[in-house]
């Protein structure tokens, strides 16, 4: 009963079925922890009056048995999702005073199924950011290292899952801000297909781009999560009209003969031995598992990076414009006219990276660019989705490292924006692609950094790459390891 | 010659973009409503506030009634129409971008038939396209401050962009009245222009005649009446003329109409004009029209104004005239049809009943024939009563100013003022005997051969029967009498 908190969801289900503990001792558990800890500062926004009057109905429910299967787990949700009477900040001092008349569809859809929400982590400003550095509310550690960054930008989410702060939480994705955050941290984090969940209610970044998921410690939780998240959302004319997904029950199909494509450019230059060794052992195992082995080619994604810094930007760049100072969140204190309100308004409330990216979006739309920039990344994202539609004809999925590196130190990259980019050059394309992807742990560094396994599956096809992720981690241990500092 | 006289040496070019609301019941965008001149900001929700997080979803029904206009000006209709973002920062335009179509729109190339001193002329129309409005901004009500009224926001538009093939101010107002019409009769825009329902921007240049390349043209904004386009193009005209007979150029720039100056002002020039960035909306997938929807939407369309000109000429023997006038607008065709329908008077009566006496008090009063005080019933019955030689035609139109004033219905008006037209011949016979004795000189006059005299006798009989003598009978009875 001790050591709750190292406790998978799965873990947590029959302790709460079973009586072994109620909703309320959970929430209690894990907002002490929060309340605890002063190192990592993962989370925005905690309100425990709320995240108890919420355990106690699920207590309710659970004595009554009329819950679902999640009822009165706790969870914690990335600040980027819009919660009915919460603060919602987007990690912007922009939005440093908006409390959101309603809930975003992901949050109502887990409230539903009887979740606790434990409260809002903190996050790279507007997601943009690959190490949570960019948060206006200050930066977040890994637990594994606290000077070293979490990830980014759902590295709230991530430090708070790898922590024991929370079971589970809530992360977006648009380049890689789930899975990257997720190997730096050592936890599961999936990337669903372009559609699967609604994206109503979650602050656009590149809408395009943008898709949410969950971030846990096993493959077996993410599965369980993302059986509720995923549906047709009416709100949302991107979000596929889809049959219920049930994901956990495809978890247990052996994987003998899954055959596995290994694109041969994510494992050359850039890549840092040690996170290639560790990933080798992962697929030798995985090769003892029964899975066949083929070398694939993905030309393309080499210029994945490039056409994300436009496509992302130029989304972002009008994304971006309703933050202005006229109907919510900050305002300059002092302005003369119209014009001097958007521009103080703005400078003050966004952060440089953000600004950044406002400006090289709107560069690439700007009229006499349009072409050489936002259409030509156009084609190029065309190509890059064509070159996995020839390589999933060789293999079921495609594996590699999640990221070049382990966890780098705080401040190590905030000078050079192209290092910092470059973090995301294993995970942009299924971002451009919309595939389903995901990371989990594959061990750890000789320093003792968590390492990420990167699988990306076809289009709709996140039932084969759990089951893979399931049965990886049913034959290892890598996702039980828990950092020393938290255990 | 009605397009270039005005003006002799120059030819005026002239192209509309007209903005006309789609009547839908909720926005483009949203579920709210889209009612007008409620409360500020009441039929805003967290979509149109542009709240983070909000997305759009399209109002198939906005499409539907663009589909309707496209087919009606027999356009192309592009089956994948793409959505894109205009970008630029206005307090009242809630997301920073407006949502509109740019490189696909909805309704492609058409074509509209005016009207002109000359005859028919085709006009073309590049395109139309789907795009929300943008909230209000209250400049009055706020000491130093501006209020957002954002309950415009997200309401339906459908941007009708002409070819530049007007030559004058009034073909171009010809074609905004048959754009008009049509809108209304296909009943996808209620057609208010005070409300701003059907707003009107012109594009205008001029060139020396029989210049091949077109001159710099202007863009003049907020016209909202017929009369107001006319005078706004005319003003430009005569301002591009003066300038370049001067010396000048005419700059390339974006003007606003002053209704009450009756005049255009620069608003921005070319060079501080936006860079809108467009590009298709990530938020919205193209829309795609089956075919099976665009053959339901032609079922769906209502007799076109050129159809029911037609059968006007050909069923009520109308003259074009006429028929022009009661296809104007739909209402008119509907509130004739309903009168034929409703009377056993001659269709052509009826028409000269509407185009005459309903129309100068309409205009008189400045109503549509909407807000008519008299009702199809009453007109009928009116037009009956003439039939049945109950009224005369002078003392019909005693009952319809009685009707217009709300006075009653028909009978008992003609009741209550005694205007129940005589036919008893023996009543007749008496008061035409009493002229003829009293008025010798006059009958004298007419047996040596004065016919003019017999008008003056007929006028004496209906004035001693207060006009209620019916005419025809008048007539018959003094002729018998003075040609015995």
């Amino acid at each position: 009963m001790d050591k709750l908190h190292q406790k998978t969801l799965t873990e947590l289900q029959s302790f709460l079925r079973d009586g072994e503990c109620s909703a309320r001792e959970l929430a209690e558990h894990f907002l002490q922890r929060i309340d605890a800890d002063d190192q990592l500062n993962a989370f925005i926004t905690v309100d425990s009056q709320r995240t108890l009057e919420q355990a106690k109905q699920a207590d309710i429910d659970l004595n009554k048995n009329s819950g679902s299967a999640l009822t009165g787990i706790p969870l914690a949700h990335k600040d980027i999702f819009c919660t009915d009477g919460l603060l919602t900040t987007c990690g912007s001092k922009i939005l440093n005073n908006f409390v959101s008349p309603y809930d975003a569809t992901v949050v109502s859809r887990l409230n539903t199924a009887g979740m606790v929400t434990l409260g809002k982590t903190n996050m790279d400003e507007f997601a943009m950011g690959s190490s949570n550095e960019t948060s206006y509310y200050g930066a977040v550690s890994n637990p594994w290292k606290i000077d070293a960054v979490p990830g980014g930008s759902s590295g709230g989410s991530a430090a708070a899952v790898a922590a024991g702060l929370a079971p589970a939480a809530t992360g977006t994705d648009t380049g890689g801000s789930i899975r990257q955050p997720a190997a730096f941290c050592g936890i599961t984090g999936v990337k669903p297909s372009y559609g699967r969940v609604s994206r109503y209610g979650m602050i656009a970044f590149a809408s395009s781009l943008d898709q949410a998921g969950p971030m846990t410690r096993t493959a077996e939780d993410a599965a369980l999560l993302l059986d509720v998240m995923c549906g047709f959302d009416e709100h949302d004319s991107t979000s596929l009209r889809q049959d219920p997904v049930n994901f956990s029950a495809q978890l247990d199909k052996p994987i003998e003969g899954v055959k596995i494509g290994l694109p041969k450019s994510f494992f050359s230059e850039g890549l840092d031995a040690e996170v290639g060794d560790v990933v080798d052992t992962a697929i030798k195992t995985l090769e003892k598992m029964g899975a066949i082995i083929v070398d694939i080619a993905l030309p393309t994604s080499e210029l994945a990076v490039p056409c994300y810094y436009v496509l992302a930007p130029a989304e972002a760049s009008s994304n971006l414009s309703r933050f202005d100072g006229v109907r919510f969140g900050h305002r300059a204190q002092e302005y003369g006219d119209l014009d001097d309100m958007y521009q103080k308004t703005r400078s003050e409330g966004f952060g440089d990276e953000v600004k950044r990216r406002i400006m090289i979006g709107t560069y690439a739309l700007s009229s006499g660019y349009y072409d050489a920039y936002y259409s030509k990344a156009q084609k190029l994202r065309r190509l890059i989705s064509n070159d996995f539609d020839l390589a999933f004809k060789q293999c079921d999925v495609i594996l590699g490292p999640t990221t070049p590196s382990v966890a780098f130190d705080k401040n190590a990259k905030t000078d050079d924006p192209v290092a910092m980019y470059l973090n995301d050059t294993y995970t942009i394309p299924a971002n451009l692609a919309g595939l389903p992807a995901m990371s989990l742990p594959a061990g750890l560094s000789p320093q003792g950094m968590p390492i990420g396994l990167h699988i990306v599956a076809p289009y709709m096809e996140e039932g084969r790459m759990l089951n893979l992720a399931h049965q990886f981690q049913l034959n290892t241990d890598f996702h039980r390891a828990f950092p020393e500092a938290y255990v | 010659m009605s397009s270039t006289s005005n003006y002799p040496g120059w030819e005026v070019v002239i192209g509309l973009e007209v903005h006309t609301q789609l009547k839908t019941n909720s926005k483009i965008f949203s579920g709210a409503s889209t009612e007008f001149g409620s409360e500020p900001n009441t039929q805003a929700c967290s979509v149109d506030l542009g709240l983070p997080g909000v997305l759009p979803v399209a109002n198939l029904e906005a499409a539907r009634m663009a589909v309707k206009f496209g087919l009606a000006i027999d356009a192309h209709i592009n089956k994948t129409n793409v959505f894109a973002r205009k970008n630029y920062f206005y307090p009242d335009l809630p997301k920073g971008y407006q949502i509109s179509q740019m490189d696909l729109p909805i309704v492609g190339k058409g074509q509209l038939t005016i009207n002109t001193d000359d005859g028919e002329k085709v006009i073309g129309v590049t395109r139309a396209h789907l795009e929300e409005d943008a909230g209000k901004s209250l400049h009055e009500d706020f000491q130093g401050m501006t209020g957002i009224d954002l309950n415009r926001a997200g309401t339906p538009l459908l941007e009708i962009v002409s070819e530049p093939d007007m030559r004058s101010a009034a073909e171009a107002v010809a074609y905004l009245r048959k754009l008009h019409s049509l809108v209304t009769y296909l009943e996808i825009c209620d057609g208010n222009m005070q409300e701003g329902s059907f707003r009107c921007d012109a594009n205008v240049s001029v060139r020396p005649v029989g210049q091949k390349e077109l001159g710099t043209r202007t863009e003049s904004k907020n016209i909202n009446s017929f009369r107001f386009v006319e005078r706004a193009i005319e003003y430009e005209i005569e301002r591009q003329i003066d300038l370049i007979e001067d010396g000048g150029t005419v700059v390339q720039e974006t003007r606003l109409y002053d209704p009450d100056k009756h005049e255009t002002r620069s608003m921005r020039s070319k060079e501080e004009a936006h860079d809108y960035r467009y590009f298709p909306d990530p938020d919205l997938p193209p829309m795609i029209l089956e075919q099976s929807f665009i053959d339901d939407v032609q079922q769906s369309l209502p007799e076109l104004p050129e159809a029911k000109f037609s059968r006007f000429v050909t069923d009520y023997k109308l003259n074009e005239e006429d028929a022009v006038q009661l296809t104007s607008t739909r209402p008119i065709a509907d509130y004739y049809e309903q009168v034929v329908d409703l009377t056993e008077a001659d269709a052509k009566v009826s028409a000269n009943w509407i185009t005459g006496e309903l129309f100068a008090a309409l205009n008189n009063n400045d109503l549509e024939i909407q807000q008519s005080p008299v009702s199809t019933e009453q007109f009928a019955t009116l037009l009956n009563r003439i039939a049945d030689n109950t009224l005369s035609g002078k003392t019909a139109k005693q009952v319809f100013t009685a009707l217009w004033n709300q006075e009653g219905q028909v009978d008992d008006i003609i009741d209550k003022k005694g205007l129940k037209q005589i036919t008893d011949s023996g009543a007749i016979e008496s008061i035409v005997d009493e002229v003829l004795t009293r008025c010798t000189e006059q009958v004298q006059q007419y047996k040596d051969g004065n016919e003019k005299v017999f008008g003056f006798l007929v006028g004496q009989v209906m004035q001693a029967s207060k006009g209620k003598a019916n005419p025809g009978q008048v007539n018959q009875l003094l002729k018998a009498k003075l040609n015995p």
